[in-house]
């Protein structure tokens, strides 16, 4: 009911339902390199309606810069990236992609610190409207709208508090409050858990199975705990590409896997200390980007 | 003095979180100045309802610079350009119905036999009034889509916008046969058809400033309340947040700046025939930084904080500068490191009680606060 306010299904009438057997995101080919350093190698992936994804991989694996390119913020030099059956990501801008439905979560929280956790969502609400819409008085039912995204993330009694004066573990729900109320197709989150308290990891993860189901999510995580812990099908990246892709316990018995995470890494130990999920020091504080 | 202190009183009791929805600080804090505005002809004398006319041209271009920089946190050290074209505009019309026909003098003056091309439709006021409004905004426009469209900000817009008011300037120094050089164009005798240096249309161009006053902070309070204003504070904030929520930010930006300068536009409309001049030292370097002084010292981010800051400033220029002339400079930076450090909120802030902060506590960290506070992203 509600989401038809703002659903672009509903409102480009004229578009061919999607065939829901096939991937919404499908990477083909995609390479990406930085100053002749190849970060994507011919990297192949995909997924699938309603699938929640985890994306893992050792450092400098791609995991950050895949997101990237799937989001704009990167181009890519060979490949498509084909979204939702028909649309190639690849060359559009970056606000171009949130309105076909591609929703992103950055690392450490991004939020309007100076506004209410309610306009936050207000404010990323109204992403599909005219300028002459954005001076008017908000449609009915978007208040609705933005306070059960508030109860989905738990902060409907934060909702008239600064966004700024959140907890750091608060900020990230906003943050994916501010994205589900959009309703995207596809929610790609980068750590979301990063710098989280064990209670807040444990929310977190109910959240994103909840999210899960109804739209598709693609997390890119280092905390193996929490991965384990959440996770149903888990991607495993190595040096730009996919090294293995199965069920939690598959990939650990990958020995391709073990390899790249022992591999001749400078810090064999602690990564090796991750695929296992002892938990490190590490864990307490957000992870560095790739 | 009972007045000033229910002023106070009210501006103090409106400590809602987010100033956007401070009804008591929108409302009736500035019904209570406009009221005084409107009765100070019956109070001040001629000489001075002048100056105080002329205040109010720079209050409506305080609150222009303060929309953009005190809402989506763009410091704009270029405005007395859009200003100044606005004030160009109105001269153009005023020195032609003056010349009754004739070329105007200083044209003649540099040789020139006929009047340019551009000149020539100024001679209608329905033509040079919207156009005092419009030349400043297409110009702005193209500008800030220009650089907002490389995704320049903060400290390297407001260079770029400082630019501007010297290349501005320079080139209407230079075209002396267009432009009236130096001097810029002055020597207006009538306006409508009515004697300009009468005190009844010095009253009427009083009144008219107050009215464009009050329709710009009207205009700009409609703004910022809507969700379109909501979305420039959110700019300030987090720019990349903006972009990833689906929102193409130059567009945005565009659009703000190039209101902006339609603003300051017509406030320099007002101005040229209040003052008798307009000349290239209103858009140069100098004037630009100073309109950010009275926005600064008054309260970044309230409208009513550019209104009070731009008259207090000028008040208080005319009065040291009447007996103490080269005092004033000094004063003007002191103000403008006050207010950056010390006062962080400006005038509006310490009306709220928001406070002060204590000279001897000037840490590093307080410093890159405040200099993030004048330019997001500058200490990033």
């Amino acid at each position: 009911m509600i989401g038809n306010l703002n659903n672009p299904a509903s409102r480009n009438g004229s578009r061919p339902t999607p065939d829901l057997s096939q991937p919404i995101l499908s990477v083909e080919n995609l390479t990406v390199s930085f100053d002749g350093f190849t970060v994507l190698d011919e990297l192949n992936f995909a997924i699938g309606y309603g699938e929640m994804r985890f994306l893992i991989g050792p450092n400098g694996a791609g995991k950050t810069t895949l997101i990237d390119v799937i989001t704009g913020k990167s181009k890519p030099s060979k490949g498509r990236i084909i979204f939702d059956g028909t649309t190639d990501l690849s060359r559009r801008q970056e606000y171009q992609l949130v309105r076909l439905g591609v929703g992103r979560k950055f690392q450490t929280p991004s939020i309007f610190a100076s506004l209410t956790v309610y306009q936050n969502l207000e404010v990323t609400l109204g992403f599909r409207s005219r300028i002459t819409r954005l001076l008017g008085k908000p449609r009915r039912g978007e208040s609705d709208r933005i306070m059960s995204t508030l109860e989905e993330v738990g902060l409907q009694h934060r909702a008239q508090d600064v966004a700024g004066g959140l907890s750091h573990g608060e900020k990230q729900w906003l943050e994916i409050g501010m994205l589900l109320v959009q309703e995207p197709k596809l929610l790609l989150l980068d750590e979301p858990v990063a710098g989280m308290t064990r209670r807040e990891r444990d929310r977190t993860g109910e959240l994103l199975q909840s999210i899960g189901g109804e739209r598709s999510v693609l997390v890119v995580e280092h905390d193996m705990d929490f991965v384990r812990q959440f996770a149903q099908t888990v991607t495993v990246l190595h040096l730009g590409k996919v090294l293995s892709e199965g069920t939690m316990e598959d990939v650990q018995q990958d020995p391709e896997v073990i390899r790249a995470y022992l591999g001749n890494s400078r810090s064999q130990r602690p990564q090796a200390g991750r695929l296992n999920g002892r938990r490190e020091a590490e864990h307490a504080a957000p992870v560095a980007a790739d | 003095m009972t007045t000033m202190s229910s002023i106070i009183t009210v501006v103090r009791n409106a400590s809602a979180p987010v100033r956007v929805h401070d009804r008591i600080g929108s409302w009736i804090a500035p019904a209570i100045m406009l009221a005084v505005l409107l009765a100070a002809p019956a109070v001040l004398s001629d000489f001075r309802i002048a100056l105080l006319g002329k205040f109010l041209t720079f209050a409506m271009l305080a609150i222009s610079l303060n929309l953009i920089w005190g809402y989506a946190g763009m410091l704009s050290l270029g405005h007395g350009v859009f200003f100044g074209l606005g004030g160009y505009a109105m001269a153009m019309y005023l020195k032609l119905e003056s010349a009754g026909g004739k070329l105007p003098d200083f044209m003649f003056w540099s040789g020139l036999t006929e009047l340019p091309f551009f000149w020539a439709p100024f001679k209608y006021a329905w033509f040079a009034i919207p156009m005092t409004f419009v030349v400043p905004a297409v110009l702005a426009g193209a500008l800030g889509y220009l650089v907002f469209r490389s995704r320049i900000t903060g400290v390297y817009f407001a260079l770029i916008t400082q630019a501007l008011a010297l290349i501005v300037s320079i080139l209407f120094i230079g075209q002396q046969a267009y432009t009236g050089g130096t001097n810029g164009i002055t020597n207006y005798t009538t306006i409508f058809g009515y004697a300009l240096n009468a005190p009844s249309m010095q009253l009427t161009l009083y009144y008219a400033s107050v009215a464009a006053l009050t329709v710009a902070y009207l205009l700009c309070w409609w703004l910022i309340s809507s969700r379109l204003g909501r979305l420039l504070v959110a700019m300030r904030d987090d720019e990349n947040r903006v972009r990833f929520s689906g929102y193409d930010p130059a567009v945005l930006k565009t659009l703000v700046f190039s209101l902006s300068a339609g603003i300051a536009g017509v406030a320099g409309a007002l101005f040229t025939p209040q003052v008798g001049i307009i000349s290239p030292t209103m858009m140069g370097i100098v004037p630009s930084i100073e309109i950010a002084i009275w926005v600064a010292v008054g309260g970044r981010g309230v409208l009513l904080g550019a209104v009070i800051g731009a008259v207090v400033v000028n008040g208080a220029k005319s009065g040291l500068s009447e007996s103490f002339p080269a005092v004033w400079q000094y004063f003007l930076g002191l103000l403008f490191i006050g207010a950056v450090l010390l006062f962080p909120s400006g005038i509006m802030g310490l009306l709220r009680g928001e406070g002060w902060q204590r000279p001897w506590w000037l840490s590093r960290e307080q410093i890159r606060g405040a200099i993030s506070r004048l330019v997001p992203g500058a200490t990033r």
